[in-house]
């Protein structure tokens, strides 16, 4: 009689303890509060925007990655360092490519550098916070930067010329995949 | 009405466009404790979408907002 009716309180221990471990592997693999965002562009208005969205998502709470490959890669290195022992392909792209985060140019009406400088004045007088003042505001926040390893390898860039920030990784694809797997919004910008 | 809600912080955001309201105030709202009320006036009409997005998600109430012109002004309670 006893045993009778032990049974089915032992069935619902199993399914119970069956019903915590799903939901321990959902609650894994649940994206986190975070935003990952590819910067591939290195132009002022992109790269501003990538700005905004990611001290935005920082206000509002949330993990921000910024992964920084190809033409983004640039905007990261500091004016004020040079490093020598390039070859010709590196001397060249270090040349062209904008150093840093104040001399990047609109990617449409740049007309010579006009159109960006009028931008620039716009922005001041619309009170519009520029890159580098974005940027700051980002290390405060706590925004992660990555660099993709690979596009500083094929620019010749080298990791003394890149700037001091506080939260700077070198990394691949996989690192990047592994923080946007893991959030809940992604982007390409 | 806006008399009887008490005011523990002001917040002069004039003049700033976005992303900035939604930046300042997030960092403004750490410095209350729970419960208590931040006035914040802002110039930006994004604001007035922004604000309460911002305070839905970051768990924060918006007690009340009104509109003088140009000016903005938003009562939130720190409730996370």
């Amino acid at each position: 009689m006893q045993q009778a009716a032990q049974q089915p309180i032992e069935d619902l221990r199993e399914q119970f303890d069956e019903l915590k471990a799903q939901l321990e592997s959902l609650k894994n693999q649940a994206p986190a509060n975070k935003i990952s965002m590819v910067v591939f562009s290195g132009e002022l208005d992109k790269v501003l925007a990538a700005f905004v969205i990611a001290t935005g998502a920082a206000a509002m709470g949330m993990e921000v990655v910024m992964f920084f490959t190809f033409w983004g890669t640039p905007v990261l290195r500091d004016k004020n360092k040079s490093v020598g022992g390039k070859d010709m392909m590196g001397k060249m792209f270090g040349t062209m490519l904008p150093k840093g985060t104040g001399a990047v140019k609109l990617s449409k009406m740049n007309m010579g550098g006009m159109g960006t400088a009028m931008m620039k004045s716009l922005m001041k007088k619309k009170n519009v916070a520029s890159v580098e003042q974005m940027m700051e505001l980002a290390a405060d926040l706590g925004v992660q930067i990555f660099i993709c390893e690979m596009s500083m390898d094929l620019m010749g860039f080298k990791r003394e010329e890149m700037i001091a920030y506080p939260d700077l990784t070198y990394c691949g694809v996989a690192k990047f995949m592994e923080e946007a797997a893991n959030s809940r919004v992604q982007l390409f910008i | 009405m806006s008399d009887e809600i008490k005011v523990d912080k002001h917040m002069d955001l004039k003049g700033l466009p976005c992303p900035m309201p939604v930046v300042k105030v997030s960092k403004g709202i750490k410095e209350v404790e729970l419960g208590q009320v931040i006035e914040a006036v802002t110039t930006d009409p994004g604001s007035l979408t922004d604000f309460p997005a911002w305070a839905r998600t970051s768990g924060n109430e918006i007690l009340k907002s009104e509109q003088d012109g140009e000016t903005i002004r938003f009562y939130i309670k720190r409730t996370a």
